[in-house]
């Protein structure tokens, strides 16, 4: 499955979807968009990689082991939901300064936390083979 | 009796003072295994003794101005939104109980770190111990229903794992498991109890339901409201016919045995019957049903101890014999009888506490358990001993131990009772038979030659000896001054409870009163008892043989029904075979779908074919196209193929209907199914055709109609009347609410955050199993 | 609801049950999938099909002007097409055990390993 092509369009396309996720991620408050499709966009540029060149070539590119992602993403997620405990309002409210509010923060956890899942499940079974 | 208005005289705690004392507990619970590693076990344990040793002294710092007026109140936001608070209350029936938990409390903690000895055992103990107490000061300083309930629960859970904490043993797990069902089905019937209690008064606190009594007792609801409340206090409390969970509670270790199985938490349902006395008790209902149920178990737990020889069985059945005193006591209701309910509540958790302390040195120290096989002890334990002996006397109610003071004001109060003739000759008898008990476990053992056991007996260390000696010391001390007994603890208890503190203190000399000659008399029969022990003995083993028959095996075999029902239902509905049980689900949701179309008068809409764009033919027709072609797919890899397409064509129709959002989703979402799909079909057999066609017909008939009824559905939804409000509020709402214009992404990341914070916590719970699926698979 | 997407609605959920009643488990996975998309499709046109009015609020304007589709359905189908992709990542990775660990992917032959 090493083709040429694949392994050239890959370098091409790597950095325009990763680019393009964080466009999803940040413009998906007001447009379509949001970490959900964001986080999957994320994790299809290093499949893309790992089925272009292999797994550890994925790896690499993404320095960061997928599943300590998950554990990071959670946490951030939970962590915004805690800053208006902080601000004395009830647990999970938005809490906004300017265009920057705690619910952009989680939606931040959200991609995070699915290009973990997704690279956790699809790296572990690519290296099987 | 009389009762101050709810609202008066109400005296607002300084700082969180009792908050900080129900949450000390749970604050250094967690501290005790680090504790007990670091500094071993001993140390560990006498550290921590100090949190309670400290809240005691905060306790009887703060007593005297929780006695003046109706107590401390203090009120803390917790679940604001369903209006449940954190209601705090001290008065003087809470003071009473909360020092005997403290103060007991940090003797059993010194104790158990000793008792264990090994400091990863002493660490887990003592972390579900310090739980318990404060899950216990819990029930006895809330004055809000569900704080009551919620702690009172908490207590039930913390006894689950100090009961099961040898959880290698089979009889430990038996005994948490039942003790845990025992007590939360009485914790149902009391939550259900205290809200209808809470909807009949007008009021979820406590102290502002005794003001609604009148209200409460009109109510029409009272009866049920007792009855509940009573279930609620007569499992925990161990009364008859729930009573058989405690003996076989001893299967914990005996520091937990001494501090709940004896002195806290098996009060906690005579705790209860004392809170609401004010509310619900002193009617001829209330009367009638508590003293009857308390008089049944203060004898039945007397008979059945005195047979028994193990020294923690023979205490634990004695132990059931006084609760059912203290809730005969209750149920009396009058003045007296709440003096003297107060008076051996105390007695007895001091004595009771200290001869549980003891069978544990012992036990620990000689490896023998059993009565019959200890003797002369004395020489080898001399301080022990002397502990053993003070608890015993005062159990037995010789002067001039608290528990001689004890039990004259229970004689004085039972005589002038309703039925007094029987409620007496039972409690002499019932009396002889404890004494007995307190021969057997506080006396025996030390008396007479020297007998052998399993290890050279020797002093217990100071450790194990400081808790059964106070413990014996106070009641000698409260013995001889009484009036001390009286202004410390009773005069409080009875202020709450019966509503006006006693005019004249507990004393040691009444003159010669009938209450004096029943003690002796008591004493008399007693010690015949212990003279004709044996003879008693070979009779009491019958009556334990029927008792084989009674309440636990009732009880057993209810659950053993319970699970072969639940068992067979299992078996029917989801068998050996995954596809009956799926099949029979999708018979009975497609029989739900269509009894609740033909219920709504089936209404489908005109079907106009020809009107359809044809962009929407096309969409519609491919799809039922690619399922035609997923059902005669001959390999896996083109099946695959059709479910990429099947997944391009939803995305092309979530496009179409104005949900950009969800197309590129499943657009990339298909993508990455289909990879993963190939990359597992690498690794699988080719599709084989496994079925006969006979069932394949039968599957087909069932899927086919399967699918008829779900396009009938999908039909008749546009004819239903929706409720749109929630739509509404979001399109109105995400800008100024939510500051986004995208309403899908503000519902997912605010409105509904919750729910999306749940549903990535799957997602990684999903990738954590297939990663451990894939990573941790066995070697070899 | 059209018609002829209803008939498709069927077909998904039918194709997926008889899919799940076969006794290969990589078939159980797939029907498991055409489940997933029938039961996305439903919910989606419970909450009426509207051609051309995403939920998405104009600019400068603060509320959302009728006509439009319903966001709450969507919403609730986005985070089921996220959850359905893993929870088949999941049942994969098990088909793919299951097969390595017991030789067979056939659900009839997994009836004795209970242990």
């Amino acid at each position: 499955m090493k083709s040429l092509v694949l392994q050239t369009t890959t370098r091409l396309f790597e950095p325009l979807f990763l680019v393009f996720s964080l466009f999803l991620l940040l413009r998906g408050h007001h447009e379509p968009g949001g970490g959900f499709v964001g986080g999957l966009v994320a994790a299809s540029a290093f499949v893309l990689r790992a089925l272009a060149f292999d797994v550890a070539s994925a790896r690499r590119q993404l320095r960061i082991d997928p599943q300590r992602l998950i554990g990071i993403g959670l946490a951030v997620a939970l962590a915004s939901a805690f800053v208006s405990v902080g601000e004395g309002l009830p647990f999970m409210t938005g809490v906004w300064s300017g265009n920057v509010g705690t619910p952009l923060v989680f939606d931040a956890g959200v991609y995070v936390t699915v290009v973990g899942v997704v690279l956790t499940i699809v790296f572990g079974m690519a290296e099987e083979t | 009796m009389s009762f101050s208005k709810a609202g008066h005289e109400v005296r607002r705690g300084p700082l969180l003072i009792l908050l900080i004392v129900v949450l000390a507990g749970f604050v250094a619970a967690p501290l005790a295994p680090w504790l007990c590693r670091s500094l071993g076990a001993t140390r560990g344990g006498a550290l921590l003794a100090l949190v309670p040793l400290t809240l005691c002294a905060t306790l009887a710092a703060i007593g005297p101005e929780a006695l003046a007026g109706r107590g401390i109140f203090e009120a803390h936001p917790w679940v604001s939104g369903l209006g449940v608070g954190l209601d705090l209350r001290l008065d003087g029936l809470a003071l009473v109980f909360a020092l005997l938990i403290t103060g007991i409390g940090s003797l059993v903690v010194l104790y158990a770190g000793a008792y264990l000895g090994d400091p990863g055992q002493a660490g887990r103990f003592l972390l579900f111990l310090l739980a318990f107490m404060a899950s216990m000061l819990g029930v006895v300083l809330a004055d809000g229903v569900i704080t009551l309930f919620v702690f009172w629960e908490l207590t039930s859970v913390t006894s689950w794992l100090l009961i099961g904490f040898d959880h290698e043993k089979a009889e430990s797990r038996r005994a948490a498991l039942q003790a845990l069902l025992v007590t939360a089905l009485g914790g149902v019937a009391l939550l259900a109890g205290l809200l209808l209690l809470g909807a009949a008064g007008g009021s979820m606190r406590l102290s502002e339901l005794e003001g609604a009594r009148s209200a409460i007792l009109s109510s029409g609801l009272y009866e049920a409201i007792l009855v509940l409340v009573l279930l609620g206090a007569a499992t925990k409390s161990a009364q008859f016919p729930f009573h058989f969970w405690l003996p076989n509670a001893m299967a914990a270790p005996t520091p937990a045995s001494a501090y709940l199985h004896s002195s806290t938490m098996v009060k906690a349902g005579v705790y209860l019957l004392a809170r609401l006395s004010p509310t619900l008790g002193a009617t001829e209902l209330f009367t009638l049903t508590v003293t009857s149920l308390g008089a049944a178990t203060f004898v039945l737990g007397a008979v059945l101890a005195a047979p028994q020889t193990k020294l923690k069985r023979l205490l634990a059945y004695s132990t059931v014999s006084s609760l059912g005193l203290l809730v005969m006591l209750l149920g009396v209701g009058t003045q007296a009888a709440v003096v003297a309910a107060g008076a051996y509540l105390v007695a007895h958790a001091l004595f009771k506490a200290a001869l549980f302390l003891v069978a544990g040195a012992v036990d620990h120290e000689t490896g023998e358990r059993d009565v019959e096989k200890l003797g002369g002890l004395r020489s080898a334990m001399p301080i022990t001993a002397a502990a053993a002996g003070l608890a015993a006397l005062s159990m037995a109610g010789i002067p001039p131990l608290l528990g001689f003071v004890a039990k004259e004001v229970v004689y004085e109060a039972a005589l002038p009772a309703p039925g007094g003739v029987l409620v007496i000759g039972l409690s002499v008898v019932a009396n002889a038979l404890l004494l007995l008990v307190a021969f057997e476990s506080g006396v025996r053992p030390f008396v007479g030659a020297l007998r052998e056991t399993p290890r050279k007996p020797h002093e217990a260390p100071a450790a194990l000896s400081v808790g059964p000696v106070l413990l014996g010391a106070a009641g000698l001390a409260l013995g001889m001054a009484p009036a001390l007994a009286s202004s410390l603890f009773v005069d409080g208890f009875v202020a709450s409870v019966h509503g006006e503190a006693p005019g004249k203190p507990l004393s040691f000399w009444h003159g010669f009163t009938p209450a004096l000659g029943l003690s002796a008399l008591t004493v008399v029969i007693g010690l015949a008892a212990v003279a004709l022990r044996a003879t008693l003995r070979r009779a009491g083993r019958n009556l334990a043989a029927a008792a084989r028959f009674g309440p636990e095996r009732a009880w057993d075999a209810l659950w053993s029904a319970l699970l072969s029902i639940a068992r067979a239902q299992t078996d029917l509905l989801q068998g050996r075979r995954l596809r009956h049980g799926l099949a029979l689900t999708a018979l009975a949701s497609g029989a739900f779908v269509v009894s609740g179309l033909l219920a709504g008068g089936l209404r489908l809409p005109p079907i106009d074919v020809v009107s359809a764009p044809l962009a929407e033919w096309a969409l519609g027709g491919l799809l039922v196209l690619g399922c035609v072609a997923a059902l005669l797919a001959r390999t896996a890899l083109a099946a695959v193929a059709v479910l990429g397409i099947i997944g391009t064509l939803v995305t092309l129709v979530f496009a179409r209907f104005s949900a950009p959002d969800l197309a590129v989703t499943q657009f990339v979402i298909e993508t990455l199914t289909v990879i993963l799909f190939v990359l597992v079909l690498f690794h699988l057999p080719n599709y084989a055709r496994l079925s006969r066609p006979s069932t394949r017909l039968r599957d087909g008939l069932l899927a086919t109609s399967f699918g008829v009824v779900m396009t009938l559905l999908a039909l008749s939804v546009g004819s239903l009347r929706r409720d749109d409000s929630i739509t509404r509020f979001l399109a109105a709402e995400s800008v100024p609410g939510g500051h986004g214009r995208n309403v899908v992404n503000v519902i997912l990341v605010d409105f509904r955050a919750l729910d999306t914070l749940g549903e990535i916590t799957v997602l990684g719970v999903a990738a954590v199993g297939a990663f451990a699926l894939l990573k941790l698979r066995p070697r070899g | 609801m059209a018609p002829i997407l209803a008939i498709a609605i069927g077909a998904l959920f039918g194709t997926g049950l008889y899919l799940m009643l076969r006794r290969s488990l990589v078939k159980l996975v797939l029907g498991l999938s055409f489940l997933a998309h029938g039961a996305n499709l439903l919910i989606f046109g419970v909450g009426g099909l509207v051609e051309g009015h995403p939920p998405i609020v104009a600019e400068g304007e603060t509320v959302l002007v009728p006509p439009y589709a319903d966001p709450l359905p969507q919403a609730l189908i986005l985070t089921a097409i996220v959850i359905s992709f893993a929870v088949t990542a999941f049942a994969l990775v098990l088909v793919y055990r299951a097969r390595e660990s017991l030789g067979s992917d056939d659900l009839d032959d997994l009836g004795g390993t209970r242990t």
